[in-house]
C-alpha cells in the first residue's frame, strides 16, 4: 500500500507495508538520519518527531497512522521554540555523544510551544520518556530555561 | 613540560606537504590527503587556504570530549583561533596514531589526555615555528620578531594568515624539538571552550555509523542466543525469507544473521527465524546459582594476594563490621548499540565504524571477511556512548561484523546493526562481585585490621599479578581494594575467581565501580560504630595531600556539618581511580518509591592541569548520572537455564530527568600533568547516596542496585 504524508514540509509517499514504523520510513526511505533508534519499544525517546506539532515516539507509530498528516523531525525543526532551543544547546555545550539529543531536542520543542516558561516538574514530565546514557540532564533542564528566558525577552 | 615525543614527518615522510602523505600511505591515510592542504606538517595538523586548521583526532569521541581537549592542546601552542578549528577523525594506522600506553591505536583508561597532551602540543608548537620561519623568511624579519596569536602572524609593518603563510610554511624542516609554552603563556588551556562538536550535535548533522548512506547498501542484524555463549544448532529460514525484503538468511556461527533491503524488512525477517542453539558450551547456570558459589568463595578464598596482619580478637573499644556485599553484572547499554558499515571491493575494504581500538578492530572486521589486514580502511565516525562497551580486545563483535559481511558475499555495502536487546543481551557485562569483608576500627579512628574476601571473574590477562602463593591473579578484579591512600593496619585480601563462558568486560571505572562501593560504606559503618564523623575521619585516615585536598573540598561545598532539614541526610565517599581524585557528598532523602532521593551531588576533583574545565565538569555531571541510574535501578540477571532476563530500556531502566541531581563541581588547581576524567567521577557516587541513606535510616544496604538491596533489607 502507499502512504501519504508531509515530512518537514514535503509530500513522502511511502510504497510498503502499513504497519512499518515511521522510524524507519523516516530514515531509510526518505534518508533523514536526525532521527536516531535507541531502543525501538518507546522506552528511550531517541526517535521523538513531532506529528501535528506534538512530541511522538517515531519507532511504534505505524507509518498508516501518519496518513495525510504533518511530520516534523530535527531536519525541519525551525519553530522559534526550536531554533532557541538548539542555540541554547550550543551555548551551554548540552551534548556528550550527542545520539539522544535530536529526540531531547524535539521532545523540549514540544515543550516550549506548548508552555512558555516551564516549572521543573514541567520539564521533568515533558522529557520522561527520552533517556540520555551520558546522563546530561542538568544541562538540558539548564538549556531548556535559558532558552525560554531569551523567547520570553522576545516576546 | 619541554620533553617528551617528538612530532616530525621524518621517517615518516619524506619531505612536505599532503601529497607526500599520500604516496607515503596511499590506502590509510587517503582521508587526510583528499583535503589537499598545502600544510601538514605533522599527522595532527593541517592548515588550509581558507585559514582554517584541521586537527586530525586520534581518540575516539563518543561523548567524553576527548576531540574537543587534543584539539585544544595543539590550538594552545599553534596559537591558532579557535573558531577556525575543525575536527577530522583520524584513519587506522598505529605508526602515526597508537597510544603510547597500549602501541596501537585505542581510547581507554581515561588516558586519552594524559597520554596525548605532550604529543598534541608538540605539534601544534612545530606547526607554529615553521609558520613563524616562513613569515621571517618572506618578510625580511627575524623571527623573533614575530607575534603569533589567533592564527594571524605579525611584525611591524607586516601581517599575514596561517593560510597565507601555509603553503611557504610547509618548504621549511619541521623542528625536532619546538619550544612550549610555560601555564602563564596559556590563553586556551584551562579556559572554557566551546566544544568543536556541540553543534552539529545539536541538529541532527552529526553523522554517527548508523547514519552512513551508501549506494545499494544492505542491512543485516543477527539473531542471537537468549543465554550467554550459545552457538546456532539448527534453523529454519523459510517463513523469514518470506517477508517481503528479505534477502538473505546465512548461519554467522554467533547467530543467523538477517539480509533485508531496509531495517523493518530486517526486523521482521530475524522475528520470523526459527532457531535451535547448542547450549553445550553456554552459561546455562541462573544468577542464584552463580551468586551462591560467588560468596562461598568469598568467604574462603583461595587466592591470597595481600596479608599485613590477622583482624584483631574482639575487644573493648574495637569495633568489628562485616559486611556481605553482592555487586550485580552490568550492561552498558551506550545509546548508540554497536553497529558498523562493511563494503568489500575485490580484494579489499572500507569500514566505517565509531571505533575505540581502531586498528584492531578493523582488522578483525577484515580478517574475519577474508581480506588482508593491510587492506582496510577505517572511515572514523562518531560514536554514541561507549562506557567500556566498544573497548573489546577480543574484537568479538568487529570479527561477528566481518562474518555477515563474508556471508552476503557480494560487493554492496552492509549496515550490520545491533538492536537494544542485542545489547542488553550480548554480554560483556560488568562482573558480578562478591565481597566479604571483616574490619575492625579502634576509638581513634584506626583501622586495625581489614580483611577482604571477594570473587569476581577475570576481564583478561592485561594485569595480571603474583599472589603471595606463586599463583596469578588478574588485578583488575580487586583494584581499589588496597591502594586508596588509607592507613590500614592488618590488611589481608583473599580473591576467588568465577569461572563462566559469559563474556564481561570493563565498565566506567573498572574495579573501582563494585570496590569503591564497599570500601566507603565500610568505612562509614565503622565510623558510626565508633560516633566518629565521616569526613574527619576520612582526613584522619588517609596518608595522601591530594586526597585529603578533594575530601575537604567536597565537604566545604557541602557545609558538611550544618543542620539538615528534616528527613535529609548527607553522605561522603572518596575514591582514587586512574590517578585522579575524586570525593562526592550527596544529599538525600527517601523517595516516594522508598528508593534514595539523590537532591544534590557536591563534587571534588584533583585531576593536575584542567585542560578544558567545562568537559571536566560535564564529565563529572554525566559520570555523577551514569554512576546513579545503575546504582538505583540496574541489573542484569540471568534466571532457568541461564536466560538473560533484561532485554531493553523497561527491564534494564536508565536514569531519567527527574532523578537528576542538581550537581556542583570544584576542581582543585594544580599543574601536575593532567590526568583523566571520563571514568573517575563514576566509583565515589553510589557509596555516597549509600552513606548518606545508612546516617538517613540506618539500613547499610549490601545489594545493588539500591532498588533490591533496600527491598531485600526491609522485607
Amino acid at each position: 500500500m502507499s502512504v501519504e504524508f508531509e515530512l518537514n514540509g514535503k509530500t513522502i509517499a511511502y510504497d510498503g507495508p502499513a504497519d512499518t514504523p515511521l522510524l524507519w520510513v523516516i530514515r531509510d526511505s526518505a534518508g533523514l538520519t536526525g532521527t536516531k533508534y535507541g531502543c525501538g519499544i518507546a522506552q528511550c525517546g531517541a526517535c521523538t518527531v513531532h506529528l501535528d506539532g506534538q512530541a511522538r515516539r517515531s519507532c511504534v507509530t505505524p507509518v498508516s497512522m501518519v496518513a495525510g498528516r504533518e511530520i516534523t523531525t530535527i531536519e525541519g525543526a525551525a519553530s522559534p521554540a526550536a531554533k532557541a532551543l538548539q542555540d541554547a544547546w550550543v551555548e551551554l555545550d548540552v551534548p556528550q555523544c550527542g545520539f539522544c539529543q535530536s529526540g531531547q531536542l524535539m521532545s523540549a520543542t514540544a515543550l516550549l510551544e506548548w508552555i512558555d516558561n516551564p516549572s521543573d516538574e514541567d520539564i521533568d514530565g515533558a522529557m520522561a520518556g527520552n533517556i540520555c546514557r551520558c546522563a546530561t540532564y542538568q544541562r538540558i533542564r539548564k538549556a531548556i530555561k535559558l532558552a525560554a528566558s531569551r523567547m520570553g525577552e522576545k516576546a | 613540560m619541554t620533553s617528551g615525543p617528538v612530532a616530525t614527518r621524518r621517517g615518516v615522510l619524506a619531505g612536505g606537504g599532503a601529497l607526500v602523505i599520500a604516496l607515503a600511505m596511499p590506502l590509510k591515510a587517503r582521508a587526510a590527503a583528499q583535503a589537499a592542504a598545502p600544510f601538514a606538517p605533522n599527522a595532527f595538523i593541517r592548515v588550509a587556504p581558507d585559514n582554517s586548521v584541521t586537527v586530525v583526532i586520534k581518540a575516539i569521541e563518543f561523548g567524553q570530549g576527548a576531540a574537543t581537549g587534543l584539539a585544544t592542546l595543539a590550538a594552545e601552542e599553534l596559537d591558532a583561533d579557535w573558531s577556525k578549528v575543525r575536527l577530522e577523525f583520524a584513519p587506522n594506522d598505529d605508526a602515526l596514531y597508537a597510544n603510547p600506553m597500549m602501541g596501537t591505536m585505542a581510547t581507554g583508561g581515561s588516558g586519552t589526555i594524559a597520554t596525548a597532551h605532550t604529543q598534541m602540543r608538540v605539534a601544534g608548537a612545530a606547526a607554529k615555528e615553521m609558520l613563524v620561519a616562513a613569515a621571517a623568511k618572506a618578510w625580511g624579519v627575524p623571527a623573533g620578531k614575530i607575534a603569533v596569536a589567533n592564527s594571524m602572524l605579525t611584525a611591524p609593518g607586516h601581517s599575514a594568515t596561517f593560510g597565507d603563510m601555509a603553503s611557504a610554511a610547509s618548504a621549511f624542516p619541521v623542528p625536532e624539538k619546538p619550544t612550549l609554552k610555560t601555564p602563564d603563556q596559556f590563553k586556551l588551556i584551562g579556559k572554557t571552550l566551546p566544544k568543536l562538536d556541540s553543534a552539529v550535535k545539536s541538529d541532527g548533522r552529526a553523522q554517527f555509523t548508523v547514519d552512513v548512506k551508501r549506494d545499494g547498501m544492505v542491512t543485516a542484524l543477527v539473531a542471537h542466543a537468549p543465554m550467554p555463549a550459545a552457538k546456532v544448532a539448527n534453523f529454519e529460514a523459510a517463513a523469514a525469507l518470506a517477508v517481503p525484503g528479505v534477502l538473505k538468511v546465512a548461519n554467522v556461527d554467533s547467530g543467523v544473521a538477517v539480509f533485508a533491503k531496509d531495517m523493518a524488512a530486517a526486523l521482521k525477517g530475524r522475528r520470523a527465524l526459527k532457531i535451535d542453539w547448542d547450549t553445550s558450551n553456554a552459561e546455562t547456570r541462573s544468577s542464584k546459582e552463580l551468586e551462591a558459589k560467588a560468596q562461598a568463595m568469598a568467604a574462603k578464598p583461595p587466592l591470597p594476594v595481600m596479608n599485613t596482619g590477622e583482624l584483631p580478637k574482639p575487644a573493648k573499644g574495637i569495633a568489628i563490621v562485616e559486611g556481605t556485599y553482592t555487586l550485580p553484572y552490568l550492561a552498558h547499554a551506550p545509546m548508540e548499540t554497536l553497529d558498523a558499515v562493511v563494503q568489500i571491493t575485490g580484494d579489499r575494504m572500507d569500514v566505517w565504524l565509531g571505533s575505540q581500538f581502531q586498528t584492531m578492530e578493523s582488522a578483525a572486521v577484515a580478517e574475519a571477511a577474508g581480506i588482508a589486514k593491510d587492506k582496510v580502511l577505517l572511515h572514523q565516525q562518531y560514536a554514541g556512548g561507549s562506557f567500556g562497551r566498544r573497548a573489546t580486545f577480543d574484537q568479538a563483535f568487529g570479527r561477528e561484523a566481518g562474518r555477515v559481511a563474508k556471508a552476503w558475499g557480494g560487493p554492496e555495502p552492509i549496515k550490520f546493526v545491533w538492536t537494544r536487546e542485542d545489547d542488553i543481551t550480548g554480554q560483556y557485562y560488568r562482573p558480578m562481585n562478591a565481597h566479604k569483608v571483616r574490619a575492625a576500627m579502634d576509638a581513634k579512628g584506626k583501622v586495625v585490621g581489614w580483611d577482604h574476601g571477594l570473587t569476581g571473574q577475570s576481564i583478561g590477562n592485561f594485569m595480571m599479578v603474583d599472589t603471595l602463593d606463586g599463583q596469578k591473579v588478574d588485578a583488575l578484579i580487586f583494584e581499589g581494594v588496597r591502594e586508596q591512600g588509607y592507613a590500614f593496619a592488618n590488611h589481608k585480601l583473599g580473591i576467588g575467581v568465577l569461572e563462566s563462558p559469559m563474556k564481561v568486560l570493563w565498565w566506567r571505572s573498572v574495579g573501582h565501580s563494585h570496590t569503591g562501593y564497599v570500601m566507603e560504606t565500610m568505612l562509614d559503618r565503622l565510623f558510626a560504630a565508633q560516633g566518629i564523623d565521616p569526613v574527619k575521619g576520612r582526613l584522619d585516615l588517609q596518608e595522601n595531600e591530594r586526597a585529603k585536598g578533594v575530601i575537604a573540598e567536597a565537604a566545604k561545598m557541602a557545609d558538611w556539618g550544618r543542620k539538615m532539614p528534616e528527613g535529609r541526610a548527607l553522605g561522603i565517599a572518596f575514591v582514587e581511580s586512574f590517578n585522579t581524585f575524586v570525593a562526592e557528598v550527596a544529599e538525600v532523602s527517601k523517595g516516594k518509591d522508598g528508593l534514595p532521593k539523590v537532591h544534590k551531588v557536591w563534587a571534588a576533583v584533583d585531576l593536575g592541569l584542567a585542560v578544558n574545565p567545562d568537559v571536566i565538569r560535564a564529565q563529572v555531571e554525566g559520570g555523577i548520572g551514569y554512576a546513579l541510574g545503575h546504582a538505583l535501578h540496574s541489573e542484569i540477571t540471568l534466571g532457568d537455564g541461564g536466560i538473560i532476563e533484561q532485554r531493553n530500556f523497561d527491564t534494564y531502566p536508565s536514569l531519567r530527568m527527574s532523578e537528576m541531581p542538581e550537581i556542583e563541581v570544584s576542581i582543585i588547581p594544580s599543574d601536575k600533568d593532567p590526568t583523566g576524567i571520563g571514568e573517575p567521577p563514576v566509583p565515589p557516587l553510589a557509596p555516597a547516596v549509600g552513606n548518606a541513606w545508612f546516617a538517613l535510616t540506618g539500613q547499610a544496604v549490601e545489594r545493588l542496585p539500591f532498588a533490591r538491596g533496600i527491598a531485600e533489607k526491609s522485607a
